[in-house]
């Protein structure tokens, strides 16, 4: 693994395209960007991204591979899909994104205090824990990821909600208590481990 | 003439029994046009009526008024041989574009009137034409340039069954694509690049019975018609031999751009930068050796490719071709496919600003990105290359906005130049001026055709050296009748297109050879018979109709008066219009016929609060668009009185200043577009009247006129609701100035 973190991509050669093909979910299609733009107009939060999607297409064609993997961009899509609608060349825009979230996370790349990433690897180990999400411990664990005290602000913004909830019965208050797993936890875990050894040895991590 | 007789008719059809007196029209003609016969029919057009008038005919009478639907209408119905026809457009100008309502009546019957008055003055001026009897009749085609384009050209014109003589500058056919590697693919998937296939089609040319190749040699004058054109074919031996054909076909292709103009891409200073047609020998070489493609400066292996596009092309600064080649991205992909082809782990960059790869070429550009070409949005600013043979491409990238962006390490830098036509001497630059360098613009120019026109010796051209065309309606005409421009002379382009070009050529000049057989114009008159003839004691020699003919069809006798050649005319009349003496004229359209018409209307005094309007409309784009306006149901001012002219070229001062003597009291020109996107069918026509016009003001000065009593307007075909607003407004405006002091003189 260290070492292709540590390659230098060199300067629109191919380089880090073929690694981004080789180990981003849906790489392949990187090269068949043509640079209309559209995803990038057509994203809702596209003003709000340091490098929207066309820029970091054609930044990983320039071979721009520490800036691509280190930056907050690709972990601002929020998976509406309004780009691969519009896409003219098809490219599953939004998938790429993940992937490319996915592949500098597990490179240990990825930036350590962005919230998205922080959060999904909370969902990740709450869900995987039990084989089921349990809501409350999660909730409570994004409120307090950033202290006591947002915490509690965020909690009393967020009560109306959490109130409602409770009463369709969509909360369950003694979580932290009595969460129900499901079933055959164990097998899960299996599945779930199996799964991974299969991706990293497609994607080159594996040991 | 002595034995003249008219025979005036009207129709009752279509409404225009309902909407018009017509027995009043009748005797309009009778009284006031001198018809011989008149007649009304409740539908003209149907076999009774036409019957109606051949009897007529069949009993002497030789000039035929028709009132009725527009000329444009009908035509096959109201096709008599050997008379002239006079059409009255009373149904799509007069009552379709007038109000149906009562009170309206009073206004439109005296429009009508007015119609029926002009096209009795019409026929009695005009005669049906007959050929001219000097037409030629040759049918052999001669295509100049044995490229793609000409080879295509002589294989249809040949598959046609027409005798074709080629004449090639060099020792072998093929041109430029005889240097390719391999070309844009033209086929499903277009995915690949293909071979040319230029060997298969020079041999299907020299094995043609009906094609006689001349290599080394060169068309060194050429002189004549359509139909009777006469060509030295001059050998580099020097043998000159004479041959007779009836129409041309130059096809001399392009040059690519001087490469070494572009120091600053490295070009000249190191064999390691090409352009494109450099690439194409570096891959043909290769191919012939079966081995890879090497560095020129040191024969080691290629590893990286960069592509830079429109170099020295799109150039704004008025340094380089200004425009696009347009075939060049899609030829820079398939190069870079050559190298993925050898080795697809070979880096190959294409720096683009716009990468433009027309129709089929969206499939090949997404093939070149399968295949893992980089594209790269930015404008390179100087390619290094080191002292080992490694380049470093300075760029701007525009995508990510890095002005310092660098490609290093690169192996071959190709230059993607664009193509200068070889269209000979530009005739419209005279031959002692001189561009910005200093360079004598005629110097260095060697003429294509020769040709002994007084015009000059080639083509006009339009724009950056390519040759003239009307772009919109008839895109392989030239401005030389019977002489046809195909492939990038005409303007930039590839082989694909380049094959369609030629295509259209081919048929074009086979065209030619028959209607000049025929002693009939060409587009856009095809089928005319008429041909200008002056009248030689009054010419004054002025030459202008030689100089301001937009064809070039008029050369110089030994006695120094115009000679015309009917083969090159196109009819225009622009010599007719352009005559300050009015000794010009054709069988069927003459100052006469047309200035008769304008005095023939009946001018109410002063007091009638009645103007009069005088409306030259073109018939190839206005008049259709009056028409159309009459059948939208558009109305406009009861005051007008058009008539359709061939062109606005052929409007001859005297009729207006006449029409302004006469008491009318507004005079409208209506033509199409002129100046670099001119849409005049006549290329020129327009764009002369417009010149002619600006000199007006002296006239209205002289005659103590207002500005506004002349106006002149664009209008292009599809402008129908625009006309009769146009119509309108000038009557609003003649109103507001009140009426011309001339009536009653
Ligand atoms: S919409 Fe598609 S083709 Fe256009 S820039 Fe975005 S990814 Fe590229
Ligand atoms: S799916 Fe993601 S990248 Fe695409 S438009 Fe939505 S938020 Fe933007
Ligand atoms: S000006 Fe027009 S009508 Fe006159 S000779 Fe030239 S082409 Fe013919
Ligand atoms: S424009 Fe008229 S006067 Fe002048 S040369 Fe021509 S025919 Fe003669």
């Amino acid at each position: 693994m260290g070492d292709i973190n540590t390659a230098m991509a060199e300067q629109y050669r191919n380089n880090f395209l073929k690694e981004v093909e080789a180990n981003v979910e849906e790489g392949q299609w990187v090269k068949m960007c043509m640079q209309c733009g559209v995803c990038s107009g057509s994203c809702p939060l596209g003003p709000a991204w340091e490098h929207p999607p066309q820029e970091i297409f054609m930044m990983i064609r320039a071979g721009r591979r520490e800036e691509v993997l280190k930056s907050e961009s690709m972990w601002m899509c929020t998976s509406c899909y309004n780009c691969i609608v519009r896409c003219p060349r098809e490219l599953p825009i939004t998938h790429i994104m993940h992937g490319l979230a996915n592949y500098a996370h597990r490179l240990g790349l990825a930036p350590k205090m962005n919230p998205t990433r922080r959060f999904a690897k909370m969902f990740w180990n709450n869900l995987t824990k039990s084989g089921r999400v349990n809501e409350i411990e999660l909730s409570v664990g994004l409120y307090f990821m950033d202290g006591f005290k947002t915490g509690i602000a965020r909690a009393w913004a967020m009560k109306d909600i959490g109130l409602g909830m409770l009463k369709t019965r969509r909360l369950n208050p003694f979580g932290f208590v009595s969460h129900k797993g499901c079933k055959d936890k164990k097998g899960i875990h299996r599945m779930l481990k199996k799964a991974r050894e299969i991706e990293d040895r497609r994607k080159g991590f594996a040991a | 003439m002595a034995d003249m007789k008219i025979g005036a008719y009207v129709c009752q059809g279509c409404g225009l029994g309902e909407r018009l007196d017509t027995k009043a029209l009748t005797l309009v003609a009778q009284k006031e046009g001198k018809a011989h016969v008149v007649r009304e029919h409740e539908f003209l057009c149907n076999s009774q009526g036409v019957a109606m008038i051949q009897k007529d005919i069949d009993e002497g009478v030789n000039r035929v008024v028709i009132g009725a639907c527009s000329r444009r209408a009908k035509a096959e119905a109201f096709n008599f041989e050997n008379v002239a026809v006079s059409r009255v457009n009373l149904r799509e100008q007069v009552i379709w574009s007038q109000p149906a309502a009562e009170e309206a009546r009073e206004l439109t019957q005296e429009m009508a009137a007015d119609y029926m008055r002009m096209g009795c003055a019409e026929a009695k001026k005009i005669v049906a034409p007959t050929p001219n009897p000097e037409h030629g009749t040759n049918k052999r085609i001669l295509v100049v340039g044995g490229g793609v384009t000409g080879m295509t050209a002589a294989l249809e014109a040949a598959r046609a069954g027409y005798e074709v003589l080629l004449v090639e500058k060099a020792g072998t056919l093929g041109g430029y694509m005889a240097k390719l590697h391999k070309r844009i693919p033209y086929r499903e998937p277009f995915a690949d690049p293909q071979a040319t296939g230029v060997e298969a089609m020079a041999a299907a040319v020299t094995q043609d019975p009906r094609i006689t190749v001349f290599l080394n040699s060169t068309t060194t004058r050429t002189s004549g018609a359509p139909g009777r054109f006469s060509v030295d074919i001059t050998a580099e031996s020097g043998g000159t031999k004479t041959e007779n054909v009836g129409a041309i076909v130059m096809a001399s292709g392009f040059t690519p751009y001087d490469a070494t103009k572009l120091p600053e891409f490295g070009y000249g200073k190191s064999q390691n930068v090409v352009d494109q047609a450099g690439l194409e020998a570096l891959a043909r070489a290769a191919a012939a050796r079966g081995e890879p493609m090497r560095r020129p400066s040191d024969g080691k292996e290629i590893k990286s490719v960069v592509f830079v596009q429109c170099a020295g092309q799109r150039d704004a600064t008025g340094t380089h071709l200004k425009y696009c080649s347009g075939h060049c991205c899609n030829t820079s992909m398939k190069q870079a496919m050559y190298f993925k082809e050898q080795n697809p782990d070979i880096d190959t960059a294409i720096i683009y600003t716009d990468l433009r790869t027309p129709g089929n070429g969206e499939d090949f550009y997404r093939s070149a990105q399968r295949k893992g070409v980089i594209f790269t949005k930015g404008k390179v600013a100087q390619v290094e290359v080191g002292g080992n043979g490694s380049a470093t491409v300075h760029f701007h990238d525009l995508i990510l906005d890095d002005k310092a962006a660098t490609m290093s390490g690169v192996d071959l830098v190709v230059l993607a130049t664009g193509q200068v036509p070889n269209s000979g001497v530009n005739i419209d630059i005279p031959p002692d001026a001189q561009d910005i360098d200093g360079v004598k613009a005629g110097e260095h120019a060697v003429s294509v055709l020769n040709l002994t026109y007084r015009q000059g010796p080639d083509i006009p051209q339009l724009k950056y050296g390519f040759t003239d065309s009307h772009f919109i309606c008839f895109p392989y005409e030239t401005r030389r009748t019977g002489i046809y421009a195909a492939g990038p002379v005409r303007r930039p382009m590839d082989i694909a297109q380049a094959v369609e070009d030629a295509t259209g050529a081919a048929l074009k000049a086979i065209q030619a050879v028959e209607n000049a057989g025929l002693g009939r114009a060409a587009h856009p008159r095809s089928g005319d018979l008429s041909f200008p003839t002056f009248r030689r004691e009054g010419c004054t020699q002025c030459k202008r109709c030689t100089v301001e003919c937009p064809f070039g069809a008029i050369d110089e006798d030994e006695q120094r008066y115009p000679q015309f050649n009917e083969g090159r005319c196109r009819r225009c009349g622009t010599c007719m219009g352009a005559c300050p003496v009015r000794v010009i004229s054709f069988e069927n359209y003459s100052v006469d016929s047309v200035g008769s018409q304008i005095k023939a209307i009946d001018v109410p005094d002063e007091f009638s609060e009645k103007p009069r309007i005088l409306l030259l409309a073109c018939e190839n784009d206005a008049y259709p668009a009056l028409d159309m306006a009459g059948v939208s149901g558009h109305t406009s001012s009861a005051f007008i009185r058009p008539v359709p002219v061939r062109c606005l070229g052929s409007v001859n001062m005297i009729w207006i200043t006449d029409a302004l003597n006469s008491g009318y009291d507004g005079v409208m020109l209506m033509g199409c577009r002129h100046g670099d996107e001119y849409q005049c069918h006549f290329v020129k026509g327009s764009e002369l009247a417009n010149y002619r016009m600006s000199k007006i003001d002296d006239t209205l000065k002289n005659l103590n006129l207002e500005k506004d009593r002349v106006r002149l307007l664009e209008v292009a075909i599809a402008a129908i609701a625009r006309v009769p607003e146009l119509i309108n407004d000038y009557a609003a405006k003649i109103q507001e100035i009140g009426m011309s002091p001339f009536k009653g003189f």
